[in-house]
């Protein structure tokens, strides 16, 4: 089974769900005078469910044929692109949403720059420090002081 | 029109908003530049800054810079290095790389800014004209109305964005409105399918939906695949000027590409993509015979004709979204929700309550498309600088800019992991050829076509609206013909390629 079908099984799931919620678990707390109006707030989620459930399932069964083209990146054949740059480089952006708020954005910034071209392959650590941390300070800045929204600048042991 | 087009120059004109067009444009060419991020990208990206303004007129002036600024970016590293930012520039690289190769470079940039200058400027005359009527039209719609318009022009996406898989377009629209039912909706004040969780109680937020449906997959993709078109280049670009005989024969294609490439870019779902290779195909069909033979080898014309109608249907794509409030395309939705986000409702009342908006907008895009000719086009060889930053440093910077994209908009480090959640998703689906430009329309739309449809019911206790008014049922089929024919035609052709007689 192509890549395209197994996602249609996934979305077939997720009609499922969506529409188990819909048809059977949003109109029990709804108030009595409300049940009295055309429209319930269930009534749109119900009708997608069911269109969304009819589309994955043509998908599914392959009922419209298409010639299948291959995509700029063939999955097939993941493995001879570069997949471990790109999760590393996934992780990287999950460990720097975890630490943005406690370790500050001067630092977890900083180190994501140096970190993410040190995935990449990049080995000039003085231009690499000197760029994140130069990148890092002017967006500090204009975020802070030009648009006005808060960004810790420093980890919060320390005060920042 | 006079009293308007005064109110919008005299908006455009104040220095702070001129100060939003250049420095939209250089922003939106020094990132179309860069291969991979195209306009969807760089207006998400821009977004939380254009919000920060505050003043909406000044926002869409900037975003709209941007839009231009990117497109005339993605032309120019297409015609240097045959590898465009952008979708809608690739037919542009058929005859511009092949005049770059030919050491022409410095004239085939020319012409690519004469014929984008020109598309874009009788772009915005055309808006001028036909935005009023239509609005004018749109006023007599009434919430039904509405709700099936947004229908026909979400089918209309689906049947033009997915060739030949309307059931994929179809389900990721279906997707994307399943999405804005997450969260609270403003009809009911009822939190729906938020699982219990917090976080989600306002929704997924769209700035972070629109930055891992487009910035992070391209981001991703880059990574995944190294474009190698680098340093073919040796940075020199001179000779700027075109002869008399070159611009008698390209001012015809540019004439008729103008008026093309709007029309086409009105038709929600076709856009400067279509707009630009319809352009191209049918220039070739129409040129004299030894002027085919060129097509493809360093053909003026060919490099004209695309670059005029891809300009032309950009501005084309604002009528849908400045008249009915409803996108055509995936830029225009993200500017959408960019103008929602700033408290303006686009749609016929637009031009009524705030006509400084809608004017100074226009007016901006003539400003724009100046400022693209006369000062980025001097500066293209500094800027083509960019395409020397090695991607060692590019691609963290980029997926920087899409995760503060995300964190500034909401202000939540949730916001993030979804992001990155969303980011994969969306690049799975790319794998799968699902076309995303869809589900961030439905997304957006999603919330609209509830309130319509959900005012419609009350108002006719039931479904009644759909027979009791013809003008929506009229716009219903319509929509089903648009879902339907596509799919209708291709099994009909494939029904005769494999020698099965079918009735007519």
């Amino acid at each position: 089974m192509a890549l395209d079908r197994w996602i249609a099984l996934i979305l077939v799931g997720i009609c499922l769900a969506y529409g188990y919620a819909a048809w059977f678990t949003m109109d029990g707390g709804l108030a009595p005078f409300m049940k009295r109006n055309p429209i319930w707030p269930s009534t749109f989620p119900k009708v997608l469910s069911v269109i969304g459930l009819l589309l994955s399932l043509v998908i599914l069964l392959g009922l419209e044929k298409s010639e299948l083209k291959v995509a700029e990146i063939d999955y097939r054949r993941l493995g001879e692109y570069k997949l471990g740059q790109a999760l590393m480089l996934l992780a990287l952006m999950v460990a720097y949403a975890l630490c943005l708020r406690p370790m500050g954005f001067i630092f977890s910034t900083g180190a994501f720059l140096i970190l993410g071209s040190f995935i990449l392959g990049e080995r000039k650590w003085l231009v690499m420090v000197s760029v994140s941390l130069i990148a890092t300070l002017i967006v500090w800045y204009l975020v802070q002081q030009v648009l006005g929204i808060y960004l810790r600048p420093l980890p919060g042991f320390i005060g920042g | 029109m006079l009293e308007g087009l005064l109110i919008g120059l005299q908006t455009a004109l104040s220095l702070q908003n001129l100060l939003m067009v250049i420095g939209g444009c250089l922003i939106g060419t020094f990132i179309g530049m860069l291969p991979g991020l195209g306009p969807m990208s760089i207006i998400a990206i821009m977004i939380p800054v254009a919000i920060s303004i505050g003043d909406p007129s000044a926002a869409l002036i900037l975003l709209a810079g941007v839009y231009y600024g990117a497109i005339f970016g993605g032309s120019t590293s297409s015609i240097l290095l045959n590898a465009p930012g952008v979708a809608g520039t690739v037919a542009s690289s058929f005859d511009g790389y092949p005049m770059a190769k030919q050491g022409k470079a410095g004239k085939a940039l020319t012409i690519a800014a004469i014929a984008s200058f020109a598309g874009g400027s009788i772009g915005a005359l055309l808006l001028m004209v036909f935005a009023p009527a239509l609005s004018s039209v749109a006023l007599l719609f009434h919430s039904a109305e509405y709700f099936a318009l947004m229908v026909v022009g979400l089918s209309a996406i689906a049947a033009f964005a997915g060739t030949g898989q309307v059931a994929k377009a179809l389900i990721m629209t279906i997707l994307g409105l399943i999405m804005a039912t997450v969260g609270e909706g403003a009809l009911f004040n009822l939190p729906r399918f938020t699982m219990g969780i917090m976080d989600l109680q306002s929704g997924f937020g769209f700035v972070t939906l629109a930055m891992a449906m487009f910035a992070l997959p391209e981001a991703l993709f880059l990574v995944l695949k190294p474009k190698t078109a680098q340093a073919e280049q040796d940075g020199e670009i001179k000779d700027l000027r075109i002869t008399k005989a070159e611009a008698k024969a390209i001012a015809p294609v540019i004439g008729r590409q103008s008026f093309q490439g709007f029309f086409i870019g009105v038709l929600p779902g076709a856009g400067a993509t279509i707009a630009s290779f319809l352009g191209y195909a049918v220039e070739r069909n129409i040129a004299t015979k030894e002027e085919q033979e060129e097509f493809g080898k360093g053909s003026i014309k060919g490099l004209a004709a695309p670059e005029t109608a891809n300009n032309a249907a950009c501005t084309g794509s604002f009528v849908p979204l400045l008249t009915l409030g409803i996108p055509g395309s995936g830029t225009t939705a993200i500017l959408l929700g960019a103008l929602i986000a700033l408290n303006v409702t686009p749609g016929p009342r637009l031009m009524i309550d705030e006509p400084q908006i809608f004017w100074a907008v226009i007016m901006s895009m003539f400003i724009g498309n100046l400022v693209l000719l006369i000062l980025n086009l001097p500066l293209i060889p500094y800027i083509a600088k960019v395409l020397s930053i090695p991607r060692n440093y590019l691609i963290p910077f980029i997926l920087f800019f899409t995760l503060m994209g995300a964190y500034i908009g909401q202000n939540n480090a949730t916001e993030l992991l979804l992001l990155v959640g969303f980011g994969v998703c969306a690049t799975a689906l790319r794998f799968a050829d699902y076309p995303l430009a869809p589900l961030l329309i439905g997304f957006i739309l999603g919330g609209m076509l509830e309130d319509n449809f959900a005012r419609s019911m009350q108002l006719y206790d039931g479904v009644g609206f759909i027979w009791e008014r013809p003008m929506t049922l009229g716009l219903l089929v319509i929509a089903g013909l648009l879902v339907v024919l596509p799919s209708y035609r291709a099994r009909r052709a494939r029904l005769r390629a494999e020698g099965v007689a079918d009735g007519d």
